[in-house]
């Protein structure tokens, strides 16, 4: 049962010029995004950035509108909605089914509103009466692991990690079915990400919730998502449960990621390798396969003909020419 | 294998620094007590969370701090025990000797490039400046020393990309920039401030490598501050954990991580999301954040953090300074080796 | 700093700082700019006198009486013989040996007791309370005779009178442009940062015009083609309209930014997913966050106002008498003979700067106030 099947989706931002703003050509911020994500799991967007993993969940959420491709989300149970084409009025009612965690805890919270009438505030347009939200303020700060006393504090109060709780706390007010969660914990120090992260795990564990987490920390993906999709300049090029993406990838830019991140062992050292060169420009993408001005592994055909997202194994997929003949290092 | 570190000369060591910043809400210590050394050819990581004190400690040497922070006491010695020391925390921050210090002897990575660039003024422009501010020569030879560095950094092209603007580069490149800048004034010291944390991964890799082959070239002593576990260990030959403007616990790099000898350092790994953790692995977390350096607790400053606190010695009374150049925990609980 | 300060508040537990809301730590922060603090007093003062002006003013700043003019400024002596009786000297007229002219000076001999709440001319309080009291005034005397603490004009109107009159005339057009201005400002701006388009490029071109035209022709152009008929108030009216013409393009363009520069806020965003209606998200999350702003931009607007309306009386082509601003105070003042006789006219000058200069060190300090958060 899939909470959200996302297919074909693309997003391009014309570039005009000229007097009479002609389009002269265009921005392929997300070209042909397909993924779903089935009820009570994580999926990680990972990339990096001006990869458009922002742009999908953006899109998905209707903050942004996608140029063409499908969304179909399920508000519950044997419904399913399809998003892209939907008017805004009837977009209005599926809102609360889906709700974002904002990557900065600073500007996500107006800083003119007591953190009780922050977390109310979705519920307070939903309609639910004053009674019942303040007691549902409660829970929802109890949940996210905050004093009641917060109720009638600002957000000035409180530190990075405790904003990004009162934002947790903000998105389940409603009992979403879906959270997008764009960088939840980037910006936080370390032993806060730790705790929110654990919090994060803990309540999917608690609401079954569905989760999109977009990040570009694979260490932190690591922990908190079931499967990984991983973007290049618009694109998916690899999907696949977490741990066989880590010990095993099959596709050439997932083994870069993977071996550019720096192990917190000192013997491990010098293992981190630096694929060359620069992320491609998604206004004027490469031919063929977008990475193979980059990969070691390029063939003739990689520069020719653009490699489709298929399935080498049940339940993973990957974008590459040479998936079933390369053996790609991974970790772990 | 590296050198003993005994053997390289200190290049500059920084004894007992104190830092204050005097606000309306009352005095910040935004370091105390900190030491320690830095020497040709290695590089010392400083690690720590936000308000640790580990840029103020950068911008403390080359004497940059904003106001109302000022150096309230300590020394940062500038060849320490040959007849050229200069004690940097006596100069004129303003004065010629400082400012040939800075961007001369010692030269600063920032953490977004931008900060030391001017969008107004090509590459070229602005590296030709800072190269004929610390030598004495024309026009077209600082622009051939400008391509020079440029190449050096690893900037393809570097004859065009020279009179390009910075707003014209990408992140990766313009963090070469800013180590071109950095390298202008032919340094033996360099601090990097967070070098890498604006940059996507790939980038970060490409970057690390850069400075790790600058260093191995140049011999120069590396100041490498950041928050990630990862370039540490990956970096740094000794490491200086810091916590609300101390050092909590110095040592060589592989001793820190396999048998870390301050709670807080172990507290610290163990909350690092590590990229061999298990699906839906959880961490083990530090309670509570980080206080402001306003309101720093009595006694350990991480007492009320700390899983292994001595009730009534860590509430009270602050463990000593670890002595430069000893590897040691600032901790009751530390046993020196 | 505003990260600091959170985590100072989180700390230490101050709830004062954590249940203080937006409009509170504003005030703490401006608290701490000195000079704004003075300016606000200096302000609040001179809105005071505009307030209540009849009651501060001595004699009826537009009763003419050729016997008096151009008194120089007349000291109030405190005391008599020893003993506290504040008085004025009372007048006499003397012929002028060379030009047989009646010029009036003081008498010393002629002693006239001054007094607190004196009846004088008729007025009405706050323009409903028919009175005759007066803050000051002088027991006895005959016609003629009168307290004159900044001298008289050639007409022998008490200036300083006529000063506190035209305080209330002046600080209200300008309250009045601004008023006008702001609606102007933040309904074009809103629409403008609002909706965007072509609606927005409509509207910033029409600023960008507005604003490329000389004002001092423009507001000419205008004010002369205002009829001779038209009364006191109606030309009151006129003027207003035509300072606040030009003062709206400011406002509207920080409206527009700031709305321009919300939309994109995380907060907005996230009430946008939470359901939240086009008009709650106007009305609760943007307008609130820039409230401080607009004030701020209005105290910067409203000295403007003052110096146009000023400028606009003193060349004549403003309010016309017998209205009184102080840019007509100024009218007299534009003779260099008159002036060389009687220097205190000029003394309009100085209401003039002090307010603007208030105005603007307010203004500052409350810009910087505004945002405890940036």
């Amino acid at each position: 049962m899939n909470v959200l099947e996302v297919s074909e989706l693309r997003k391009h931002y014309p570039i005009r010029a000229g007097l009479l703003r002609r389009e002269v050509g265009r921005v392929r911020a997300v070209d042909g995004v397909s993924f779903h994500i089935a009820a009570g799991e994580t999926l990680a967007l990972v990339g990096e950035s001006g990869c458009g993993k922002t742009t999908v969940s953006r899109c998905i959420l209707r903050a942004l509108r996608a140029t063409s491709g499908e969304i179909r989300f399920a508000p519950e149970d044997g419904r399913v909605v399809e998003l892209v084409g939907l008017p805004k009025r009837q977009l209005r009612p599926l809102r609360r089914h889906m709700q974002m965690i904002f990557q900065d805890p600073y500007s996500s919270l107006n800083p003119r509103m007591m953190v009780g009438d922050i977390i109310a505030e979705p519920l307070k347009v939903n309609g639910v009466p004053a009674a019942e939200r303040q007691a549902r303020v409660l829970e929802l700060l109890d949940l996210v692991q905050m004093p009641a006393s917060a109720r009638s504090r600002f957000p000035h109060a409180f530190s990075g990690g405790q904003r990004q709780r009162i934002g947790i706390a903000r998105a389940l007010a409603l009992q979403p079915r879906l959270v997008v969660a764009d960088e939840p914990v980037s910006a936080l120090d370390v032993s806060v990400q730790a705790q929110i992260i654990n919090l994060l795990l803990d309540l999917q564990d608690r609401l079954r919730l569905s989760m999109l987490f977009v990040a570009h920390d694979l260490g932190v993906v690591r922990h908190v998502s079931d499967r990984v999709a991983v973007m290049y300049v618009g694109r998916i090029v690899e999907v696949a449960p977490t741990a066989t993406l880590y010990r095993t990838p099959r596709h050439p830019y997932t083994e870069a990621l993977l071996a550019a991140v720096p192990a917190p062992d000192p013997a491990r050292r010098g293992r981190q390798l630096a694929v060359l060169g620069e992320v491609a420009d998604p206004a004027n993408p490469p031919p063929g396969c977008a990475f193979h001005p980059r990969c070691p592994y390029a063939v003739e055909r990689c520069r020719i003909e653009r490699p489709e997202l298929t399935e080498v194994t049940p339940g993973r997929w990957t974008s590459c020419h040479r998936a079933r003949e390369l053996e790609l290092a991974g970790v772990g | 294998m590296r050198p003993t570190p005994m053997a390289e000369p200190i290049a500059l060591a920084v004894r007992d620094l104190a830092v204050r910043f005097e606000m309306e809400q009352g005095n910040v210590h935004a370091l105390e007590g900190v030491s320690f050394d830095l020497r040709a050819g290695r590089t010392l990581g400083i690690v720590g969370e936000s308000g640790c004190g580990k840029s103020v400690t950068a911008r403390s040497i080359l004497r940059i701090i904003d106001r109302p922070g000022r150096i309230t006491g300590g020394r940062i010695l500038l060849d320490p025990g040959t007849p050229q020391e200069v004690d940097l925390a006596a100069l004129d921050p303003e004065s010629a000797r400082m400012r040939a210090v800075r961007g001369g002897r010692v030269g600063l990575i920032f953490q977004e490039p931008m900060t030391a660039l001017s969008v107004h003024y090509t590459v070229g422009n602005q590296i030709i400046e800072a190269v004929r501010q610390h030598s004495d020569i024309s026009k077209a030879e600082a622009r051939n020393r400008a391509i020079e560095l440029l190449r050096e950094v690893g900037i393809p092209r570097p004859e065009t990309r020279i009179d390009a603007y910075p707003f014209e580069l990408s992140g990766g490149l313009r963090q070469r920039v800013g180590i071109a800048m950095a390298l202008a004034g032919d340094p033996d010291i360099l601090i990097a401030d967070e070098p890498t944390t604006a940059l996507d991964v790939t980038t970060q890799a490409q970057i690390l490598a850069l400075l790790r082959r600058l260093q191995a070239e140049k011999r120069i002593a590396l100041m490498l501050i950041t928050h990630d576990m990862g370039v540490i260990a990956e970096m740094t030959d000794e490491v200086a954990v810091m916590y609300l403007g101390r050092v909590v616990e110095y040592a060589p790099v592989a001793a820190l991580f396999a048998a870390p000898r301050h709670p807080y350092t172990r507290a610290l790994l163990r909350a690092v999301p590590s990229v061999l953790a298990a699906p839906r692995q959880r961490l083990a977390t530090i309670g509570g954040a980080v206080p402001h350096p306003g309101a720093r607790p009595a006694g350990c400053a991480f007492h009320p953090r700390c899983a292994e606190v001595i009730p009534g010695r860590c509430t009270a009374e602050m463990p000593p300074a670890i002595p430069p150049g000893i590897a040691g925990a600032s901790c009751f609980l530390d046993v020196p080796a | 700093m505003s990260a600091a300060a959170a985590d100072i508040g989180a700390t230490a537990g101050q709830d004062r700082f954590a249940q203080a809301t937006q409009l509170q730590l504003t005030w703490w922060r401006f608290r701490r700019h000195r000079l704004a603090l003075i300016s606000l007093f200096i302000v609040a003062l001179f809105y005071a006198v505009a307030v209540f002006a009849d009651f501060l003013a001595i004699s009826d700043p537009h009763a003419t009486d050729a016997r008096r003019s151009f008194i120089p400024p007349q000291a109030i002596h405190l005391f008599d013989d020893g003993a506290f009786r504040p008085h004025v000297y009372g007048l006499r007229g003397v012929r002028d040996p060379q030009t047989f002219k009646l010029v009036y000076t003081p008498d010393p001999n002629r002693k006239l007791p001054v007094t607190l709440f004196a009846r004088g001319y008729d007025y009405a309080l706050f323009g409903l309370f028919e009175t005759n009291i007066h803050l000051l005034g002088i027991e006895g005397g005959s016609r003629g005779d009168g307290i004159f603490l900044l001298g008289t004009d050639q007409l022998g109107r008490d200036l300083y009178s006529r000063m506190v009159v035209a305080t209330r005339v002046s600080l209200s057009i300008g309250l009045a442009g601004v008023t006008l201005s702001l609606l102007l400002g933040v309904l074009l701006g809103g629409i403008s940062g609002l909706y965007g388009g072509w609606v927005d490029t409509v509207i910033q071109r029409v600023i960008e015009i507005l604003r490329s035209i000389p004002t001092i022709p423009l507001w000419m152009g205008l004010a002369a083609a205002l009829p001779n008929t038209w009364s006191v108030t109606q030309v009151y009216l006129a003027i207003t309209v035509i300072i606040s013409l030009i003062g709206w393009t400011d406002l509207a363009r920080v409206v527009r930014g700031r709305f321009l520069s919300l939309r994109e806020e995380d907060f907005v965003v996230a009430a946008e997913l939470a359901g939240a209606s086009q008009g709650r998200i106007i009305f609760r999350h943007m307008l609130p966050s820039f409230a401080s702003h607009i004030i701020a931009a209005v105290s910067l607007a409203l000295p403007a106002m003052i110096v146009s309306e000023t400028a606009l009386s003193f060349l004549g082509l403003g309010l016309r008498p017998p209205a009184v601003s102080w840019g007509i105070l100024l009218q007299d003042a534009q003779n260099i003979q008159v002036l060389a006789g009687a220097p205190w006219l000029l003394s309009a000058a100085v209401p003039v700067t002090v307010v603007i200069l208030a105005f603007n060190f307010l203004g500052d300090g409350l810009r910087d106030a505004a945002d405890p958060y940036g």
